[in-house]
């Protein structure tokens, strides 16, 4: 499943040919076998669903009632979801879990327990202003609100677009995309968490 | 007898869209066009950190998946007052040309080709043919008779298993097909090959943005991504700028052309009158002089009278959309308070609201941005507006047409492809002189408004913001498909894809072919069944098209 559901005013928000999400999600959902939920959106609300939610947009597993298997990241990383299938179909059984759903083969371990910028955490290194001496040092972005340290992932180790690049290896903090309603537990983004 | 036909969802476009026309005598005699979903993400920017705004709006959409995050940090910094460095307005540019070059590619094969190539045609032709017809009109690096054997062989298998995968439900066989068996052929082979081509594309915006979609290394004063400043990074874009932009130039024009030559009566279908552009791609500080692509507007289709366009004759009608009131007004004092009713196109049809210029509704997208441009003279895009012109034998006037849109969107993708290059060079020269900057510090006002004006691949894209107390107190931004899909005014008058479509001949209600030619070359951005409503006996024909 992509994308988040629309329950207020009995989903009026979001339609296709007429009938809404809801109704739609409903039928398929129910005959599935899993359900595989890619992306922030169908797994937990994902933006629309931040405050104050005006459609009253719904991960997929709470609108339905069901559970699903979560693929979450705003994007979702490919690889993260072929796994999920893969194993599937190696295995003839879906992945261990997380209490939100997540496989824990990706998601078992936090950004910040993979991230190769983790030494200048520990040694007190920071980065306090974007194009900074210390930025283009590669310091830690901790002070600049990186999410990092609560976010579970695997981004550091399998990247986007073929291992092309990922946030902080751009020098952009995390912003905890791959979190439960992260728009509204993370931000503000360029604000250290405590 | 006029006939109603509802087409809802309309494919191959991103986001739900619902096209109703009354056809007479063949023709469309009247249409409306409905967006289908309100997110009502202008609401939940209230309140927000104003730094934040660039990473929600960014979510708006995951194709033009850069383009409010760049409109949006543009917006924060107008209300900074913050300058941001020449090497960051230089990553900006290649990022923002380089989804140029990804999304015209992916909308010409993926989104409309399916309109004018029929699929199933191909597997009757004769791939001997097919590879000199292609080595005769494109220099693409794959051909030769065993190839087109190989691909036609693919198509055959998909088409006998019964399972067309992205070619089901197509309108197979239709009379408004006019490409020859190799011609469809040919196009089928490129359409494949352009699926491989964009996922190297996207590579570009991982590389000095981390990943594609979403993009994250744009911040309010500059961009983040000065580790990636290095010979190694510039040369892996420099590579998949290259090769990128050597399919646009030896396949993706030769294709247009070849296409259009074969559908050229489709130069008098489906025009609009207006025509807006905000511009983009500032090659220096100095906006909007300094644009690439320039900022006018052209009314009445009169282009010796273009004009520069001003953000503040913008209005936003709500009289015919689902939100309270039905008033206009200019995105500083918009407000976004949702209404759901009944789907009425006498009434209220649409999530989507009505954008006026000076109370006048504008196309805006590729067609817009190179009839800007021509009118200007500018040298880079009038000569290949020229030469494509003399190619097909068209006069100007033919790029008031669907057709035109579409040999728009391949002119200014191989154009602005072109002028990427330069900035490299640009980027490459700072680089040498030791300038490495990237970021320029800034305050929080307490009180600021801010408007980020920008030109994207589907068309003119503001973005609005007003802080007060250092949090936004109000957002609002007109995206291309609003100006382009949006409804009705409060003066009745139609929205430019409703205007576009009054006059298209449709041979067969019930396959509805040339609608989606002219609602997609607008590359609506916005899922699979088409419902087909007759009146008189009030019965529903669902037809699935992708
Ligand atoms: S950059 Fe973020 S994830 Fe990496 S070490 Fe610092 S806080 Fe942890």
């Amino acid at each position: 499943m992509e994308g988040a559901i629309a329950t207020a005013f009995d989903g009026a928000y979001g339609k296709i040919g007429g009938r809404t999400f809801l109704e739609i999600a409903n039928e398929v959902c129910k005959k599935a076998l899993a359900v595989i939920c890619i992306g922030t959106c169908s797994s937990y609300g994902g933006v629309q669903a931040a405050k104050p939610n005006p459609g009253g947009y719904k991960g997929v597993g709470e609108a339905l009632g069901i559970k699903t298997v979560n693929i979450p990241g705003c994007p979702p990383n490919p690889v993260n979801f072929v796994g999920t299938v893969v194993n599937y179909l190696l295995l003839g059984k879906l992945p261990d879990l997380d209490e939100v759903g997540r496989p824990l083969f990706a998601y078992g371990k936090t950004i910040h327990d993979l991230c190769p910028r983790r030494s200048h955490f520990e040694n007190d290194e920071f980065v306090k202003e974007f194009g900074s001496k210390e930025a283009e040092m590669g310091y830690c972005l901790y002070k600049m609100g990186c999410k990092g340290p609560d976010t579970y992932n695997n981004c550091p180790v399998v990247k986007f677009n073929e291992g092309t690049g990922w946030p902080i290896g751009a020098g952009h903090p995390c912003i905890g995309c791959s979190e439960p309603n992260f728009w509204d537990k993370m931000a503000p983004f360029f604000v250290a968490s405590k | 007898m006029a006939e109603r036909i509802n087409i809802d969802p309309i494919t191959r476009i991103e986001g739900h869209l619902r096209i109703e026309v009354e056809i007479e005598n063949g023709k469309v005699k009247n249409a409306w066009s409905s967006g289908q979903m309100f997110r009502g993400l202008e609401i939940i920017l209230r309140g927000r950190d104003p730094r934040d705004a660039p990473l929600i709006t960014q979510r708006s959409c995951g194709v033009c998946t850069l383009v409010h995050y760049l409109a949006s940090v543009r917006a924060v910094e107008d209300a900074v007052k913050v300058q941001i460095p020449p090497n960051a307005r230089i990553i900006r540019n290649l990022l923002h040309g380089s989804q140029f070059q990804h999304d015209h590619i992916v909308h010409f094969y993926h989104l409309h080709a399916l309109d004018w190539v029929d699929i199933v045609s191909a597997l009757k032709a004769d791939p001997q043919k097919t590879a000199a017809l292609a080595d005769n009109v494109s220099n693409a690096p794959w051909g030769g008779t065993v190839y087109y054997k190989q691909v036609q062989q693919r198509l055959k298998t998909f088409v006998e298993s019964g399972q067309l995968g992205p070619f089901n439900n197509g309108y197979w066989g239709h009379p408004a097909y006019q490409l020859p068996p190799e011609a469809n052929l040919m196009a089928a082979a490129h359409y494949i090959e352009a699926l491989r081509l964009q996922a190297k594309a996207a590579k570009m915006h991982a590389i000095f943005g981390a990943k594609n979609p979403h993009l994250q290394s744009l911040v309010v004063g500059g961009v983040t991504c000065v580790q990636d400043l290095t010979p190694d990074r510039i040369a892996e874009f420099l590579y998949l700028w290259k090769e990128t932009q050597d399919f646009i130039k030896n396949v993706y024009i030769p294709d247009v052309l070849v296409v259009a030559g074969f559908y050229k009566d489709w130069g008098k279908i489906g025009g609009t009158t207006n025509f807006l552009a905000w511009g983009d791609f500032p090659e220096s500080e100095k906006e909007p002089d300094s644009l690439f692509m320039p900022r006018g507007v052209i009314m009445k289709r009169d282009l010796k009278a273009v004009k520069m366009a001003e953000q503040d004759k913008v209005v936003e009608s709500v009289a015919h959309a689902w939100y309270k009131g039905s008033d206009a007004l200019h995105p500083y004092k918009g407000v976004t308070e949702p209404e759901h009713g009944d789907y009425d196109p006498n009434k209220k049809y649409s999530w989507f609201k009505a954008p006026r210029y000076e109370g006048e509704p504008c196309e805006v997208g590729p067609l817009a941005r190179v009839l800007v441009a021509y009118a200007y003279g500018k040298k880079e895009i009038k000569e290949v507006v020229d030469d494509v012109l003399k190619k097909l034998s068209l006069p100007v006037e033919a790029l008031f047409s669907t057709l035109g849109r579409t040999a728009a969107r391949a002119i200014e993708t191989l154009v602005i492809g072109q002028a990427m290059e330069r900035w490299i060079m640009e980027l490459v020269e700072n680089l040498k002189k030791g300038d490495k900057k990237t970021y320029q510090s800034w305050q929080m006002p307490d009180k600021a408004q801010g408007i980020g004006l920008n030109d994207v691949p589907r068309g003119s894209l503001g973005h609005w913001i007003e802080i007060e107390g250092g949090k936004i107190k109000n957002y609002q931004y007109v995206v291309p498909s609003t100006w382009n899909l949006g409804p009705r005014c409060g003066k009745g008058k139609p929205g430019p894809v409703e205007e576009a479509l009054i006059g298209t001949p449709v041979a067969d209600p019930k396959r509805p072919i040339e609608i989606l030619r002219t609602v997609h070359s607008f590359d609506p951005c916005i899922a699979c069944g088409v419902h087909v409503v007759d009146p008189d006996s009030n019965q529903v024909y669902e037809i699935k098209v992708i």
